[in-house]
């Protein structure tokens, strides 16, 4: 079976730091991936090489067998590919179903010439509406975007991500910022999103969660795979261990 | 109808073609242009060189058009690569090379400009009438564009270019576009202008017309189509209202920009909705 997402060999460098330094990695269909590593390890820049948003200097990568590595991110997200965003990035003078439903509408937006011709919104509203009330978002329809709450900001990422029809859906730090109660309520959606077959990567420091939810670990640190497995196994490795705690740590711990 | 009634209802017309297709520009899709009046220029010369050459009105304000768009898409391929504030560095670049480019050139006139432009043969009240036809078609386009799906995009990338992107959306050719549409519409009401004084110095197309462009699609409203037209005839008119006070004419301008700014920053389009709003309010 073609894996959903394939990254052979991938680099890039900014000024004398290589931060991302030669990663491949396959994401089987359907999977829920966990991408986790100590500050600076190279995450986000990775999934942003992945989006298209960053342009690496060697390597491929392909969405279903298809080699995407020269597409800019529009490209590659009309081939099945949904990103969210680090810090929350709603279209703020829009309302929370205005963005969905542009976000739905995203083959009437492939070209502006076509767009151009086309008004319907008709189909677009519905679905659009039927993804708020699937990420918890009913009642909101009507808000503008940049007057939610953080916590419905990033379901409204989520919701975005969702009404492009993706096949793999990469989600950084979607957690981040929220209180327990808002993050429970945020790994449900990304859980029934997963559960629609859809291929998760997330990149998360609330390690509790990525265990708990996630089937497979990648771990990253100075821009390398340190981990890749079961998130058990992985977090029992020594050489993850080390990563993230340190070696003076571990030493003083073992003593 | 007097002369002077028909020469101001003319100059509104075309204020109101230019100030619109820069909102398109700068108010739907975001990217800010001070450099309208280099492709009103160009489409000012493109009819006047037509219309000596061919005689025919109809090329002329499509060569004025062209010309405008052709350029307008070299200008857009460098909102490609510079954002916001550096892009209107950028377009007041553009519009002091074009003056500087047309006042050098022997062909085109240089300082003296082109006189002698074959009139359109409709006669004052006829060229008044087709410049505001052509000031109502522009007007329709703008709201037809906003309403498409094509506005929908603009007004994403002009918020947020990169998250436009994540949503599939191709920032590039939608900034591309919007240069298009606004510089031919630019072109045509340069067109326009040679026929309406059948003479054009550089004079005309510099640096201070953008700036009062601008001034009239900020104090509309940024995005608003109505609001722009009501502030393309009121900043038209000023003035001729105001005559008295002769050259602090900008003075006047630059008080009322500012004013809007601090005062009402969406411009009489946001004014209206909220009085509106409060209006409807028990």
């Amino acid at each position: 079976m073609t894996p959903a997402l394939q990254l052979y060999n991938v680099a890039i460098h900014f000024g004398g730091v290589k931060a991302v330094d030669g990663v491949s990695m396959s994401v089987t269909s359907g999977d829920f991936v966990g991408l986790i590593g100590p500050n600076g390890a190279g995450k986000t820049t990775l999934i942003r090489i992945v989006a298209g948003v960053l342009r690496a200097d060697r390597g491929t990568i392909a969405l279903s067998g298809t080699d995407v590595t020269r597409d800019s991110t529009a490209s590659r997200v009309r081939k099945g590919l949904a990103l969210t965003h680090q810090t929350v990035r709603p279209f703020r003078e829009m309302t929370a179903l205005d963005n969905v439903v542009l976000a739905a509408g995203y083959r009437r937006t492939a070209n502006p010439l076509s767009a151009m011709l086309q008004f319907d919104r008709r189909a677009e509203r519905e679905r659009a509406a039927a993804i708020l009330q699937q990420v918890g978002l009913e009642g909101t329809e009507r808000q503008l975007a940049g007057a939610l709450p953080l916590g419905q900001m990033k379901r409204l990422e989520v919701a975005r991500a969702l009404a492009v029809d993706p096949r793999v859906i990469l989600l950084d730090e979607p957690l981040a910022g929220l209180n327990h109660v808002e993050a429970t309520r945020q790994v449900e959606v990304i859980g029934a999103v997963n559960a629609q077959g859809i291929t998760v990567v997330l990149v998360e420091h609330n390690l509790e969660e990525v265990i708990r939810n996630c089937r497979r670990l990648i771990v990253l640190n100075n821009g390398q795979v340190i981990g890749d497995g079961e998130p058990q196994t992985v977090m029992a490795d020594p050489v993850v261990h080390e990563a993230y705690v340190g070696s003076g740590a571990g030493a003083h711990a073992q003593a | 109808m007097s002369a002077y009634e028909i020469s101001v209802i003319s100059v509104i017309g075309i204020n109101v073609i230019l100030a619109v297709s820069l909102n398109m520009i700068s108010g739907f899709c975001g990217q800010i242009s001070l450099g309208h009046g280099a492709f009103y220029g160009a489409g000012a010369y493109a009819a006047a060189l037509a219309m000596i050459g061919a005689g025919s009105v109809p090329l002329a304000l499509l060569a004025a058009a062209i010309v405008g768009s052709v350029l307008g898409i070299v200008v857009g391929f460098t909102s490609l690569r510079v954002r916001s504030d550096f892009l209107a560095v950028t377009t007041i670049g553009v519009n002091f090379l074009f003056t500087g480019f047309v006042r050098k050139q022997h062909w085109l006139g240089g300082e003296m400009g082109i006189s002698g432009i074959p009139g359109s043969g409709l006669g004052a009240n006829g060229n008044m009438l087709m410049i505001l036809l052509f000031a109502a078609v522009t007007v329709a386009l703008s709201l037809y564009v906003n309403h498409s799906w094509m506005g929908f995009a603009f007004r994403a990338v002009g918020e947020d270019e990169d998250a436009a992107a994540t949503l599939g959306i191709n920032s590039a050719a939608y900034k591309l576009a919007a240069f298009a549409i606004g510089t031919a519409l630019a072109g045509l009401a340069g067109g326009l202008y040679a026929f309406f004084t059948q003479f054009i110095t550089p004079d005309a197309f510099d640096f201070i017309l953008s700036v009062m462009l601008m001034a009239m699609v900020v104090i509309g409203g940024i995005g608003s189509t109505w609001g722009v037209v009501t502030a393309a005839i009121g900043v038209t008119l000023l003035p001729e209202a105001i005559r008295f006070v002769s050259n602090y004419r900008l003075l006047v301008f630059g008080g009322l920009l500012l004013l809007v700014i601090r005062l009402a920053p969406g411009g009489i389009a946001a004014l209206i909705r909220s009085v509106a709003g409060s209006a409807r309010e028990p």
